[in-house]
């Protein structure tokens, strides 16, 4: 286990929006890493036999092999993150070990092994003791092990022709698609982390809808079998081909914990023409102890193409965990008349940070775009939020419409906003809106006197706040969402 | 049912009630008036809990419970409603779940059972028709963009669903037109029973004339200065107030 104070972070970013969209990737990561994170498979450090090692232990054919040194070698050359205030050591990438079986025996032996807060969580979640056992990392019978489900789930899909597995599985099985798409809308040479993750990636998932095909249900990664631990370089491609639609939910509601606190991912969405993807993600990385000990950095490059003619891809996501969050996702909007969305909501409390935001580049003729983006900042939490909204010099007739809210609870949070916008076209246009409110002392005592706990007026108002975005989650995920942004905010008040 | 001795209260160094009194038995309607500053919302707030005043002598006692060791929740558990002078806004919370929300808290602390969502629309339906209100703006979030003369009939509403021991209604007429104070009239007094009881603040006669009340008091400089029966409202509305209170400071 590791451990990294959780003051261990303050950086200003300057985020540069000249030239490449990847200019704002690349710009201002927030870091300090004082850890070194022990391996029981590969010893730590990383050179082109580690990356072959990985290669060799999933059993993957050469050309995937190539590819991952291919984007090894590039990585090499890229220049790494630079910190606009150094307090700490830069991340030592040759102190991480990147092939990790996974460590069974050294996670908590029973539930009373687990911090009490967690177990706490769980129980307010509702959530059944077996499946508590599986998210603190402790082996779990067969009676959890519900193969059944998953068995029907998988004959479903079969049947629609859907393809849903683990990416290993799919560079064994369906090597033309995976060769077709993998790092075509997130290139290896990204940015720095998609070039590590693009060399390292050990698992994550892959999905491949069929033409004019709409997935029978709601695709889950908890539902995904032989995927035991997609470890902290997970890689997600997701391809929907013409006329098709799916919808994706990524991650869970309780707090996951992990023995890894760098956890760089990459998504890559496409929709050809006609189809569309939609994104959900309710993400609670376990954030830290009280100390702040233990949280995640989340540090993802997820991004959407749409290329095809009116195509659609909408990202919904509801965060509330990690210690330092990082992330952008994005849309390219490259068929004519596609359409991208956004829709956010980013909590920070105690001593997290989050800078978040997403990247709408319109490069086709009449494309639309929607970013709305909730944050709420209580305690001591920082957020950020940049949007980068690009209309290309081709892209006649684009259309973005941009609502950020930030809601501040206490004094002692603060939210900022930076949009940035390129229009190269004069057809292009442009709506923005932005809000910072706090919940007053009116609010509260409203609520009080009618007979509701201060902590029920909260979630009640920042339910409120953010019912846009939960609005475009599929059901049982907003309610989810719902109780999970109550409980995250808990004790945050006064 | 409240007893109120001796409060005094002040806002930071500034001493706003300064030794009030006041007895209200159960089934009683007391109107309190007075000058505009005199603190006739502070004495509200104070008995409602509001953060911000500190009680520096007094007590006071709702059926033998002392209000100023409680929460605000708790006191509005326990039965007191104050309808608010200036109803507050509470963006994206929906009306409907919000006034379920505070019912089902109320419930629970009393250990009955909480409403489903049937025997709620059900109870709102009844309660809406005496009320006359219209039910759009149950869907509506809590007196977001409602008109002045909505929101305080909101306010009517949701002491008609909580249904408490003791309401106080701060101006509850200001803004009303008179089609609306004759049905805010109707609404409270069809919520008049032996066991509740209620404190109407009021600058106008107008409103003692469709609620009447037992008592007046004319609360001046943080005191009660005056009582008498509904006659003093009309006294009041004749010579205004400087006879009293100009007398009292004599
Ligand atoms: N938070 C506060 N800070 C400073 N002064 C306050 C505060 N609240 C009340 N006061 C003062 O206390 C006095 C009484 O105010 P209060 O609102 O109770 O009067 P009121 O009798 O309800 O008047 P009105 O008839 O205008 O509603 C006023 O002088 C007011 O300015
Ligand atoms: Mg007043």
């Amino acid at each position: 286990m590791s451990a990294i104070p959780a003051e261990a972070i303050t950086a200003e970013s300057k985020a540069d929006t000249v030239g490449q969209y990847d200019d704002l990737v690349n710009a201002g990561y927030e870091h300090g890493f004082v850890t070194e994170i022990e391996s029981d498979t590969l010893p730590p450090g990383l050179d082109e036999g580690v990356v072959r090692a990985i290669s060799a232990r999933k059993g993957e054919p050469e050309w995937m092999t190539e590819w991952r040194l291919a984007a090894y070698r590039k990585w090499l050359e890229m220049p790494t993150p630079t910190w606009a205030a150094v307090h700490y050591p830069p991340i030592d990438y040759q102190a991480i070990s990147y092939f990790s079986a996974p460590k069974k025996k050294e996670g908590p032996k029973s539930l009373d092994e687990v911090d009490p807060i967690l177990l706490e969580t769980y129980q307010k979640l509702g959530i059944p003791i077996e499946e508590q056992k599986a998210l603190a990392g402790i082996a779990v019978d067969a009676v959890f092990d519900s193969v059944s489900v998953a068995t029907t789930f998988r004959e479903k899909l079969h049947e629609a022709g859907v393809i849903f597995c683990s990416i290993s599985e799919a560079v064994q099985d369906y090597p033309e698609l995976v060769q077709k798409y993998l790092g075509t809308v997130v290139p290896p040479t990204d940015n720095f982390y998609t070039g590590l993750n693009s060399a390292v990636f050990t698992d994550g998932t892959f999905v491949y809808v069929p033409k004019n095909t709409r997935c029978p249900m709601e695709l889950s990664t908890y539902f995904r079998i032989n995927t035991p631990n997609t470890g902290q370089f997970e890689r997600t491609l997701i391809v929907a081909d013409e006329g098709s639609y799916v919808s994706y939910l990524e991650g869970c509601t309780a707090p996951q914990r992990d023995e890894n606190q760098l956890h760089a991912a990459v998504v890559e969405l496409i929709a050809l023409d006609d189809a569309e993807i939609k994104y959900s993600t309710v993400q609670n990385w376990y954030p830290g102890d009280e100390n702040g000990k233990g949280g995640i950095y989340n540090f993802v490059t997820k991004r959407g193409d749409c290329r095809g003619h009116r195509s659609k891809i909408s990202w919904t996501q509801v965060e509330t965990g990690s210690a330092i969050t990082w992330k952008y996702p994005s849309c390219i909007l490259r068929g004519d008349d596609s359409v991208g969305e956004f829709y956010s909501v980013a909590v920070t409390k105690g001593r997290q940070q989050a800078d978040t935001g997403t990247k709408m580049i319109h490069l086709g003729k009449n494309t639309s775009s929607t970013i709305v983006s909730k944050g709420i900042s209580a305690q001591h939490g920082q957020q950020a939020y940049r949007g980068l909204v690009r209309i290309a010099a081709r892209a006649e007739g684009a259309r973005n419409h941009t609502q950020c809210d930030s809601l501040l609870i206490g004094d002692k949070s603060s939210a900022h906003t930076f949009p940035y916008i390129e229009v190269k076209n004069s057809s292009a246009k442009m709506e923005h809106e932005a809000t910072t409110s706090k919940i007053s002392d009116d609010q509260l005592f409203y609520c009080r006197a009618r007979g509701l706990s201060e902590e029920d007026a909260v979630s009640m108002i920042v339910n409120g706040f953010c019912k846009e975005v939960f609005n475009e989650l599929p059901m049982e995920f907003a309610v989810e969402a719902q109780k999970l942004l109550s409980i995250s905010l808990e004790g945050a008040v006064g | 049912m409240l007893s109120v001795k001796g409060l005094k209260a002040n806002v930071g160094d500034k001493e706003i009630l300064r030794g009030l009194d006041l007895e209200v038995a159960p089934g009683e309607v007391h109107a309190i008036m007075g000058p505009n500053g005199s603190g006739k919302s502070t004495f509200a707030h104070v008995l409602s809990g509001r953060e911000g005043y500190e009680v520096t002598a007094g007590s006071a006692m709702l059926d033998g419970t002392d209000l100023f060791e409680l929460d605000p929740e708790e006191r509005a558990r326990l039965g007191l409603f104050l309808a608010f002078q200036y109803p507050v806004e509470l963006p994206g919370v929906n009306n409907m779940y919000f006034l379920k929300a505070a019912l089902n808290a109320i419930r629970k602390s009393r250990g009955e059972d909480e409403f489903d969502a049937v025997s709620f629309m059900r109870l709102m339906k009844e309660k809406l028709k005496v009320l006359h209100l219209d039910d759009s703006l149950l869907k509506r979030p809590v007196n977001f963009g409602f008109s002045g003369g909505e929101k305080k009939r909101n306010e009517i509403f949701q002491m008609a669903m909580l249904e408490p021991k003791l309401a106080i209604l701060d101006e509850t007429d200001s803004g009303l037109d008179i089609d609306a104070l004759r049905i805010v009239a109707d609404g409270v007094n069809a919520l008049r029973s032996p066991e509740r009881s209620m404190i109407v603040v009021t600058h106008y006669q107008r409103l003692l004339d469709y609620i009447e009340p037992d008592y007046v008091h004319v609360l001046a400089k943080g005191q009660i200065i005056r009582s008498g029966g509904k006659e003093l409202a009309l006294e009041l509305e004749e010579k205004g107030y400087g006879w009293i209170v100009d007398g009292e400071a004599a």
